[in-house]
């Protein structure tokens, strides 16, 4: 170990466009235990750590990542965005409001995470010209990285089909 | 109404109320039990026992002590109450001591200044083991010697109903295994305890059953009840695995011991490891019947696998028995019930309980009847369902509702998906692409199932609610735990629907209100649905006494009709009211490399009332979810008491991709007498059937025996070779 390594090094993470300096972290911090535990936005979800449930969704420069899987300060500087970024209480996302209408949400643990992945297939297609991105199956492979335990997705199809004709 | 006139009418009883949690659930802001946080908090952790069978020859806590930033390492020795905990018989030891009986038993937790800190104090810990050979054999437990001193036999369940010597003109016999299943809920285990000035805690904890949490926790801690005030934190799903404790206790003795807020989360694998899963099982049967299909006597011996402790293996064996012959009329029984002890981890609660594993097998047995007799299935199971006025193997008369056969036509008779189109991406296998289309066959299987409402064999399980009404607006008090199934909407309907009111507040879940009992056995919208109605009714006489009051206020504690214990033959009344299901499974399989994939599920199902139509389908679907789960793809792997697949790359859940349509056919509407509203609980029908239907649909296209779940491609690929 040489004198230049710090296992904790001050970093400054932009999250919903807004900069977060971070200090005295360990150097192994995920960018999932920064948001929640550092931050003050647990809106991202720890449900496996492992990168297969996608309950930590976020975009990091508008890809979309498990943010269990990526150390903090690999991303540093980078646009991160989160579920907090997505609407407010007066005021709705689309796919949020989707998911409320469609009977979407039970416990919601899957929710927030689910909300970023269906808010990324809709930014994603809509840039697309050719036709039907949303088409069933295309919308199930989008969502497979998400597992829901309670819904058994169908309402979830529900409420993405919902969010992209509301988004056309 | 507001003075403009703009506030819309809340949705009522039978409409489809959205959940007052959602909008905090889409923004991210609902906190779960993961996201609770408090000044000065630390960060709990568990020592778990890496062997299934084990005696502990020393454990030394020195080096995680000595490492900066560690507050407190316990042990064993450390817990000041009853060492012991259960649900039945508290036979399950706070830390493992002397002995370790599963893997994955606690030996020592840990409070530090950071998770990291934390983990690396576990793994300081210096545990010395010596290694004895683990009991794995369900089979082999109730024969061998006893692995805790309260013996290997949870319980031993004979149910002789009738004349069991009768022998029909046509016999078919089978013998049906079933996996463990996890109910992999979502939001990992989780709570965080906050000392009190009084010497008790405060706990808020991700559960099902809180006052029993509360009451367990106490007992642990040596301390009074009311000394631990508990309330639900947010839960991400439940499904029975929160019904017995897990870190409740833990986490206690940590924030009591250093005096300071702490909180512990489950990572997945823990999570894995440290709740109890559904029962594996092995199950044989013999069904007799006249030529004419008529079921004249059904013989079985089940034997579930509780694991190391009894958690709730006495009721799930009694579930398990009590319904073994299925939703049909059957005049003479024997039915060898055995629940037992294994160094295999702990089973308990799972949404079905006990009706799972024998409903695979039953509706197995009356498809080998009907190929047997050459009768169509579906005509058979017709010729024998039960009806009003029917009595069960207990011999219980059925007095409620009990329309199998108006589940089983309106199954059956709703359209067939249309045919594979033979798309790539539409075959077996999926994305990976690997299924040939000339090797792929279509399969059509058909199951009905049934279950109990409500705890049973004499238990009170009563729920309780407060009410209060001021200024038009009501406030609902209910222990009762919200774990995604909805009761928090119900709860605003039946308070808009009785008082007559918009404004309904859902208070905290706490134990500042009488116990609510368990959010389990389909239980709640009678049991807290009825305790909210009953407060809400006294509040209406109230106002009706006192119509100028400045607030009304009321207690209502609600008890099901009472239930007698099972005699010594397995007789007896010993449920309140019971619901049937059916299910037709629709799949594709490519008969060549074993893979399954699940087209649609259509089922109807006896639900009493309809009281919110959305979160009816809701329940519904992700029931059929966990079953098809089971039958193709969900199992924890355990081979001489190690868990293999503690974690979700390896534990396989549906994706979007494995999850098939639904089409439900019909919901019965037949009000139950007795039910709050006439609804009956709709969470556990979806799953007891579905598993079975997937089952007989492979069957079908395969010609594969299948009597295993989940399957595996190598059970229909052996099976092809060896038809062809």
């Amino acid at each position: 170990m040489t004198d230049s390594y710090s296992p904790h090094p001050a970093y400054r993470l932009m999250v919903n466009g807004e900069p977060h300096d971070v200090s005295d972290a360990w150097i192994g911090e995920s960018l999932l235990h920064v948001l929640r535990e550092r931050l003050e936005l647990p809106g991202a979800k720890s449900a496996c750590e492992q990168g297969e449930c996608g309950s930590c969704s976020v975009l990091v420069d508008g890809v979309l990542v498990c943010a269990c899987l990526v150390a903090a300060v690999t991303v540093a500087d980078a646009d991160i965005r989160t579920v907090e970024s997505c609407g407010s209480s007066q005021s709705l996302s689309v796919v949020q409001q989707a998911f409320v209408d469609a009977g979407a949400v039970q416990c919601g643990f899957c929710t927030p995470g689910l909300i970023m992945a269906v808010q990324d297939l809709i930014d994603r297609g809509i840039q697309l010209p050719h036709a039907s991105p949303f088409d069933e199956l295309a919308t199930r492979e989008a969502l497979s990285g998400n597992l829901c335990r309670c819904t058994g997705y169908g309402r979830v199809l529900d409420a993405v089909a919902r969010a992209v004709e509301a988004s056309r | 109404m507001t003075a403009g006139g703009l506030k819309t009418r809340s949705p009522r009883l039978g409409e489809s109320a959205p959940r007052p949690d959602g909008i905090p659930k889409v923004l991210g802001e609902f906190a779960f039990g993961n996201d609770l946080w408090a000044d000065g908090m630390l960060w709990g952790k568990t020592l778990r026992a890496p062997h299934p069978s084990a005696r502990i020859v020393s454990v030394d806590i020195g080096p995680a002590l000595a490492i900066d930033g560690v507050a407190a390492v316990l042990t064993a020795a450390d817990v000041a109450g009853k060492k012991t905990y259960g649900l039945e018989t508290p036979d399950q030891p706070v830390f493992a001591s002397e002995v370790v009986r599963y893997m994955g038993e606690p030996i020592a937790v840990v409070a530090a200044d950071h998770p990291e800190t934390a983990r690396r104090a576990v793994a300081a810990i210096e545990v010395v083991y010596e290694l004895t050979t683990p009991l794995v054999d369900a089979d082999l437990a109730a024969e061998g010697t006893p692995i805790h001193p309260d013996g290997n036999v949870f319980r031993h369940l004979v149910i002789r109903h009738g004349d069991p010597t009768v022998q029909g003109e046509v016999i078919v016999e089978g013998t049906y295994e079933v996996g463990m299943q996890d109910q992999a809920f979502m939001g990992p285990e989780s709570g965080l305890a906050i000392p009190d000035d009084d010497g008790g805690v405060e706990l808020f904890i991700s559960t099902q059953f809180l006052h029993v949490d509360r009451d367990q926790t106490a007992a642990c801690l040596g301390l009074a009840p009311e000394k631990v005030r508990a309330t639900v934190a947010g839960t991400g799903g439940a499904f029975g695995g929160r019904e017995d404790i897990c870190l409740q206790v833990h986490v206690c003795m940590l924030a009591l011991h250093t005096g300071r807020p702490v909180k512990m989360l489950y990572s997945r694998e823990e999570s894995f490891l440290g709740h109890v899963h559904r029962h594996p099982a092995k199950l044989w049967y013999r069904h007799h019947a006249k030529r004419d299909g008529t079921l004249v006597n059904v013989e079985a011996k089940l034997v579930f696998d509780g694991g190391a402790y009894a958690s709730t293996s006495s009721a799930v064996l009694a579930n398990a028995s009590c319904f073994a012959g299925g939703p049909y009329l059957i005049p003479n029984a024997f039915i060898d019930g055995w629940a037992v002890r294994t160094n295999n981890p702990p089973c308990g609660a799972m949404r079905g309980f006990g009706a799972v594993q024998t409903c695979f097998a039953h509706e197995a047995q009356m498809d080998k009847l009907a190929a047997a007799l050459g009768m169509d299935a579906v005509e058979l199971r017709l010729r024998n369902v039960l009806k009003t006025g029917d009595a069960i193997l207990t011999g219980q008369v059925l007095t409620g509702a009990v329309p199998v056969e108006e589940v089983i036509r309106a199954c059956v008779e709703s359209p067939l998906p249309p045919k594979a189109t033979g798309a790539m991406l539409e075959r077996p296998g999926g994305a990976g692409r690997t299924a040939d289309a000339h090797h792929v066959r279509r399969g059509v299987g058909f199951a009905v199932g049934f279950k109990n409402l409500m705890f049973s064999e004499g238990f009170d399980d009563y729920s309780t609610a407060r009410v209060r009404l001021q200024d038009g607006v009501a406030t609902v008090h209910c222990a009762c735990a919200e774990v995604g199934q909805g009761f928090v909407t119900l709860v605003q309907q039946i308070a808009r629907e009785v008082l007559n009111v918009d404004d309904v507040i859902v208070a905290p879940a706490d134990t500042s209100v009488g116990s609510a009992g368990s959010t389990s056995a389909s239980r709640q919208t009678w049991m807290s649905g009825g305790a909210v109605e009953g407060a809400c009714r006294m509040v209406s006489e109230q106002m009706e006494r006192n119509p100028g009051a400045s607030y009304y206020e009321a207690t209502f504690e609600h008890h099901h009709a009472p239930t007698e214990q099972l005699d010594e033959n397995g007789q007896g009344n010993a449920h309140v009211s019971f619901a049937f299901v059916a299910h037709r499974a629709v799949v594709d399989v490519d008969v060549e490399l074993g893979l399954v994939k699940v087209i649609e599920v259509a089922t109807a199902q006896d639900v009493g009332r309809v009281l919110n139509p959305l979160q009816a389908l809701g329940q519904i679907e992700g029931g059929i979810a966990q079953g098809v789960g089971l039958a193709v793809m969900e199992e924890m792997l355990v081979i001489d008491g190690v868990v293999r697949n503690a974690n979700f790359t390896d534990y396989l859940i549906p994706t979007t991709l494995d999850m098939p349509n639904v089409l439900v056919a019909s919901l019965i509407e037949q009000p139950e007498p007795g039910a709050p509203f006439g609804a009956k609980g709709i969470g556990e029908p979806p799953t007891i059937s579905s598993t079975a239907a997937v089952a007989a649909a492979i069957r079908d296209a395969t010609g594969a025996p299948v009597i295993r779940v989940p399957v595996r491609p190598e059970h229909l690929v052996f099976a092809a070779d060896l038809v062809s």
